[in-house]
């Protein structure tokens, strides 16, 4: 779309850059501050240039919760994306059940992080949860406690559990928001239901499903309260992802330069795949209007 | 695929969705030992302990109230700055409009666990420890771009043809923007408002760091449900189920303006 030259719309955007600016910059700035220093109290630092840097890129442990990280949430991108779009097109269109389902899918989005993985650890279990129970009862050797594929198995449907909604809401009021003309020309013209989706609805949820791909991706990139609750990373360290080591290290260990040093890495990583999933997204819709 | 095919795949999803809630509220009437001694589908010796454990005890519902005070606080400043803004990146070039919009973004990135012990010594700082404000404030660092992002998503797919009939009409901006711009994007307002709620009311890392007594939200008063004895589980998950109550009114509010969309088909 076209838009206009017009600089004093920075008046419009003040309000939001002021309020970002109080709670980002400064928190930043300490965050890069930590990270060249070493920091033994208030008053006793020392600059030790990239030194943390070095150590951090070294580390094998961080290598395995990265990879264990990419993995993590590619699938969860590949499930929830696809599930999401595919229910919101269930949805019903009007009536007294779209507030119904609307309620009932919010539902597991309003459960605080760490209270999700409190119940799923009882809902799992394979001697008093229901998921557990079921599934052992049907045959299959699940042990979420015991097994790292299993665990790794169920902080991943746990997560599906818990964002799909997200991205339902989302397309539900993209959809929402396409007018009823352009499937009035699609009827007109006689055009079959995958048509309507591929020409019309999926060009038109193109900003929603940024935006839900984005945060699905930067949510799950930074997942810590499931996991740490559920499995505290076992067994073994098959659901340790990046955010809990890197808790481990600042708040457990207190080894403030180095976890500084790795959340700007971790930042930059987010900060990469962020800008390259945007990039892409944009530049795909160009091609279809 | 026929409607009935639709509505029962959305169906059975539902009650996956269900299941672990319905755990939930199942765990919350039953004592702690019988949670842990043995599997039933529903609670054997029915038991209202946890709730009236919960209302009876102001720590427990105070936590509630100063929760509430704070993600509406976030609500509404979120949305009030970032309507503007929005429109401004939807509408508009300016100097740096795509840098700008893509550092708000950065700001949902960040990973909160390093930035609590700065967050702590800002807010401690300029006076606001423990306040519902500071919370407040806090949590805008994610939700305010967020709301930016959402909309502006929305707004983009307004014609713009839209804003300029209304100027040719002779309509302020002001009146314009608030009688006949925000009703096409309602499905957007309502998800972004419910996006802001939801996102501030299961923050708990932020929240819990800048707060001691006066504001403490109820996720750091679930957390020291933890004692000597391990963890008191119904208690927990009956604090669990009274968490899901004002999100599921919020959404509730706001359904009308999810569900209903663009009427420019309509008029």
């Amino acid at each position: 779309m076209e838009k206009r030259e017009y600089q004093w719309a920075w008046l419009m955007v003040l309000p939001v850059v002021a309020v970002v600016a109080f709670s980002a910059i400064i928190p930043l700035m300490t965050v890069v501050n930590y990270s060249v220093q070493d920091i033994f109290g208030p008053d006793s630092r020392f600059f030790v240039g990239t030194e943390w840097f070095r150590i951090i890129l070294r580390d094998e442990d961080l290598h395995g919760a990265l990879l264990r990280q990419f993995g993590f949430s590619a699938a969860v991108l590949a499930i929830e994306i696809p599930l999401g779009i595919g229910l919101a097109l269930c949805m019903p269109k009007r009536g007294v059940w779209v507030s119904v389902c609307l309620v009932l899918l919010a539902l597991p989005l309003l459960v605080p992080w760490n209270v999700v993985g409190t119940v799923w650890q009882v809902f799992a279990r394979p001697d008093i949860g229901l998921a557990g129970v079921t599934l052992n009862a049907i045959g299959f050797d699940y042990n979420y406690t015991g097994d790292p594929f299993d665990a790794w198995l169920t902080v991943l449907v746990m997560d599906v559990w818990h964002w799909t909604s997200l991205v339902i809401l989302l397309c539900y009021a993209g959809l929402q928001a396409i007018p009823d003309a352009y499937y009035q020309a699609a009827r007109i013209d006689g055009a079959s239901r995958w048509a309507v989706f591929r020409y019309i609805e999926l060009p038109k949820l193109r900003g929603v499903l940024l935006i839900a791909i984005l945060l699905r991706f930067m949510d799950s990139f930074r997942i810590y309260a499931e996991p740490s609750v559920l499995t505290g990373g076992g067994p073994g360290n098959a659901t340790t992802f990046l955010s809990q080591e890197l808790t481990t290290m600042a708040v457990g260990q207190f080894d403030l330069g180095p976890a500084a040093a790795f959340s700007l890495i971790y930042f930059l990583i987010i900060l990469l795949f962020s800008y390259v999933f945007y990039m892409t997204i944009n530049n795909l819709g160009k091609g279809v209007k | 695929m026929g409607s009935r095919g639709r509505y029962i795949l959305l169906g059975l999803w539902i009650f996956f969705l269900m299941l672990p809630l319905y755990w939930m509220l199942n765990m919350s009437l039953q004592t702690n030992r019988e949670i842990l001694s043995t599997f039933s589908l529903w609670p054997q010796a029915l038991t209202l302990d946890n709730y009236v454990k919960i209302f009876g005890d102001a720590t427990w519902y105070t936590g509630y109230l100063n929760s509430i005070t704070y993600v509406l606080t976030n609500t509404v400043i979120s949305l009030t700055v970032a309507l503007p803004a929005a429109y401004a990146f939807s509408r508009f070039h300016f100097l740096g409009d795509k840098h700008l919009f893509f550092w708000l973004l950065t700001n949902v990135m960040a990973p909160p666990a390093v930035f609590l012990l700065p967050f702590f010594q800002l807010y401690q700082s300029v006076g606001l420890y423990d306040t519902h404000i500071a919370v407040a404030l806090a949590h805008t660092l994610f939700t305010v771009p967020l709301a930016v992002w959402i909309l502006e998503g929305f707004m983009s797919g307004v014609p713009k043809e839209i804003d300029e009939t209304a100027y040719l009409d002779g309509y302020s901006w002001p009146r314009f923007f608030v009688t006949i711009f925000l009703p096409l994007i309602r499905s957007g307002v309502g998800v972004t408002a419910f996006f802001c709620f939801m996102f501030s009311w299961v923050e708990l890392l932020l929240a819990r760091t800048l707060t001691s007594t006066d504001a403490k939200p109820i996720a750091s008063v679930m957390t020291r449900t933890v004692s000597a004895s391990g963890l008191d589980w119904g208690l927990l998950a009956a604090a669990g189920v009274l968490t899901l109550v004002p999100g599921a009114l919020v959404i509730w509010f706001v359904r009308r303006h999810i569900a209903r969309g663009f009427a420019l088909g309509r008029v």
